[in-house]
């Protein structure tokens, strides 16, 4: 490992669709109003937690295989530039041609332009979060290329003119019906009599783009893995549909985050096996490509990669928070999320949603980036997704961090804020004892406050944020410090008859 | 400077605090010594609970099995390097439907789409979580005949079976191109239900072969 010495540079953030347009409270707000959504949710995340414990208990050797990810993906941060030189060097060896973009901008403008060169105006895509993230549809819209999604959801999604709610199941949202009402209102040609089994609507999705498949000239892809010994790439996916865009057209152009290295293909038997029970919880999902470069007469002769920053340089150099880049997008941690399950996706803003979504976004983006600093409040901090993470993300523990970074973000200002007035006057309470005891003084007043009704409805100010949905019980007319000195006061005589209730 | 400089320049930058790199504890399971027998019997278990058809055959067995698996397919495609005798029973009762694929000499992707069934075999399957993988060697082929045809019967010799994810992966290739199939094609993206059945081979049956 060789020593930094380069000059100090300020984080370089990233931009796209990484970012809350409202801030979360305002969006949970409007997507808790959405009772069908609510129901969708709840089905869907229940079925997807009971089938992940299934396979996940399974395995003996579950957590000896969470804790070799977590190292494994530890050991790629620190050595990232080094590893991405090794892929380069393999990936090229075998044929392959390297793009670098340091943003989402430079990366649409890439493909664009790879895609133009081909002469071509339509590509079919397999489901990829890099391109979300960056943007790819909308710009490659612009530019008068049309870009199909061949993924179920993803054409769902695409069909509806709606934005993706899960990163892995992106129609998470819609049910059975609401699928098969868009289908027969967006699908040329689709069988009029299509009912809402979710067979049937699979084959719809088959009919509608075989066509596509087999004759489209390019495709565009994410990729789950690259491994740097020996610039190999994997897609893991279901319906075949990555399978169609990887193998058949003459030219495949991958985009991927430069965060998504493995080291060496013995790593890889450790990714899959916890990608896919923790994802779809099957014990492997149907279809999973690998290809190095071209091969000669099989598959696409034209093969690019564009390795994407995008924030994650960012992301990287903060030391209490780079390992969110450890994420290797199974879900999860949504999955398993009592507030997303709640929210939604939508909520979010960001195309990375749920607890993952809530540090990797505004760690991408900068926290003072439009609504992200909301954020990481986003959680109970109850810990669920800590524990479903495949590589172990400590995500409760980056989440306070990111809330004292939103903080101290929000201190520099001149006029000190309500926090900063209120956590002074927390400092001052909690310091002594005396403090703390003078201010029980004031209890009283919280009783009157509270009125007849025994209960505090509206607090004044940002403290307005806790009555918002729920009620203060009226204080205690004595404090426990104040009872506690007046039950020990006696010494032994006043504390005895306390011990003999507790007996009784 | 160019993207590529600047962005490692950033990376490098990031890591300006030298974060140790840790030793990667490989406690977990990397070989389970397993029978042959118990090897097949989870193999079946697997590909079941994924909806593919399985037979357990003797050698003699490969030929009469692949010809019920294609009675009524009006044509199949065989990569080069298949067992040549494997096919004489399917030839006998409807012979000129064979078609051969090779890198050098491939089907177009129409001829494939016109085609109904594929024959392969596998490089090497995990029992444990039901995986066939193709690796594009003489009798596996090239990705797009096991893709394009609906039908796909892959026979497995019960030598290229381990139990575990690991073994299988110890004796691959990982530079050429690998396609891992775990049951026919399917989709969890409505109500996160699995359905089999979307863009890839919609029926898979896989003949395993006794040593």
């Amino acid at each position: 490992m060789s020593t930094y010495l380069g000059m100090p540079t300020l984080p370089v953030y990233g931009k796209g669709n990484l970012n809350a347009v409202d801030s979360f409270p305002a969006a949970a707000r409007r997507e808790l109003g959405n009772t069908q959504l609510r129901a969708n949710l709840e089905h869907a995340t229940h079925t997807i937690r009971d089938k992940r414990l299934r396979v996940v208990g399974e395995l003996a050797d579950w957590e000896d295989l969470r804790s070799a990810g977590s190292a494994v993906k530890e050991s790629v941060m620190a050595r990232l530039p080094e590893l991405l030189e090794e892929f380069e060097k393999n990936f090229t060896a075998r044929g392959g041609i390297i793009h670098w973009a340091r943003d989402a901008g430079e990366a649409n403008g890439i493909v664009a332009d790879l895609i133009r060169a081909e002469g071509v105006d339509e590509v079919v895509k397999v489901k990829s979060m890099a391109t979300q993230e960056i943007g790819l549809n909308e710009y490659l819209e612009e530019q008068g290329i049309a870009a199909f999604e061949t993924d179920l959801a993803e054409l769902i999604v695409q069909l509806d003119h709606d934005k993706p709610s899960h990163i892995l199941v992106p129609a998470i949202h819609k049910n059975r019906t609401q699928v098969r009402d868009i289908f027969l209102r967006e699908m040329p040609g689709v069988d009029p009599d299509l009912t809402n089994e979710p067979a049937k609507l699979a084959e719809a999705a088959r009919s509608h783009l075989r066509r596509k498949f087999l004759s489209s000239k390019v495709a565009i892809s994410g990729a789950n893995f690259a491994i740097a010994e020996s610039g190999t790439l994997a897609v893991v996916e279901s319906e075949g549909n990555g399978r169609m865009c990887l193998t058949l057209p003459e030219t495949l152009i991958t985009v991927m985050g430069v965060e998504k290295l493995l080291p060496a293909w013995s790593d890889l038997e450790v990714f899959m096996q916890l990608l896919p029970r923790s994802s779809t919880g099957e014990r492997m999902n149907p279809y999973t490509s690998l290809w190095t470069g071209v091969t000669e007469g099989d598959g696409p002769q034209n093969v690019h990669l564009v390795l994407v920053d995008n924030g994650r340089s960012a992301a990287l150099a903060d030391e209490m928070g780079r390992s969110a880049l450890h994420c290797i997008r199974c879900s999860a941690c949504m999955n398993v999320c009592p507030v997303y399950e709640r929210t939604g996706g939508h909520a979010y803003g960001s195309t990375y949603p749920g607890p993952i979504g809530a540090i990797l976004s505004p760690m991408m983006t900068g926290i003072q980036s439009e609504e992200n600093s909301s954020l990481p409040y986003a959680s109970s901090l109850c810990g669920a997704c800590y524990d479903a993470c495949p590589v172990k993300i400590n995500i409760p523990e980056i989440l306070v961090h990111l809330r004292s970074v939103d903080v101290e973000s929000k201190r520099a200002k001149k006029v000190p804020t309500q926090m900063d007035l209120m956590m002074k006057g927390a400092s001052w309470a909690f310091s002594r004892g005396r403090n703390l005891g003078l201010l029980e003084k004031g209890l009283p007043l919280g009783r009157l406050a509270a009125g007849r009704k025994r209960k505090i409805t509206k607090l004044p100010g940002i403290a307005a944020g806790w009555t918002h949905s729920r009620d203060i019980p009226a204080p205690p007319a004595q404090s426990f410090r104040d009872w506690w000195a007046r039950e020990h006061e006696g010494g032994r005589a006043a504390a005895e008859p306390a011990q003999g209730e507790k007996k009784a | 400077m160019s993207a590529r400089e600047e962005i490692l320049e950033r990376l490098r930058g990031a890591l300006k605090d030298a974060p140790a790199v840790p030793e990667v504890p490989r406690t977990y399971r990397t070989a389970v010594d397993a029978p042959e027998d118990e090897r097949i019997s989870v193999l079946v278990d697997r590909l079941e609970d994924y909806k593919a058809g399985v037979t357990v055959v003797e050698e003699s067995g490969v030929g009469p099995r692949i010809a019920e698996l294609l009675d009524g397919a009006a044509s199949y495609v065989v990569p080069a390097g298949i067992e040549e005798a494997w096919f004489a029973d399917a030839d006998a009762a409807q012979p000129g439907r064979r078609r051969s694929d090779s890198r050098t000499e491939p089907l177009t992707v129409t001829e494939l789409d016109g085609t109904s069934a594929v024959v392969t075999v596998s490089a090497v399957s995990v029992a444990e979580t039901g995986t066939i993988i193709l690796d594009g060697s003489e009798g596996v082929g090239r990705r797009a005949i096991s893709l394009i045809p609906d039908h796909h019967v892959c026979v497995v010799r019960a030598a290229d079976i381990t139990m575990i994810l690991p073994e299988a992966l110890r004796r691959l290739d990982g530079t050429r191109p690998l396609t891992w199939i775990s049951g026919p094609s399917a989709t969890s993206d409505i109500e996160l239900e699995r359905v089999e059945g979307v863009h890839g081979p919609r029926t898979l049956d896989v003949i395993i072969v006794r040593s």
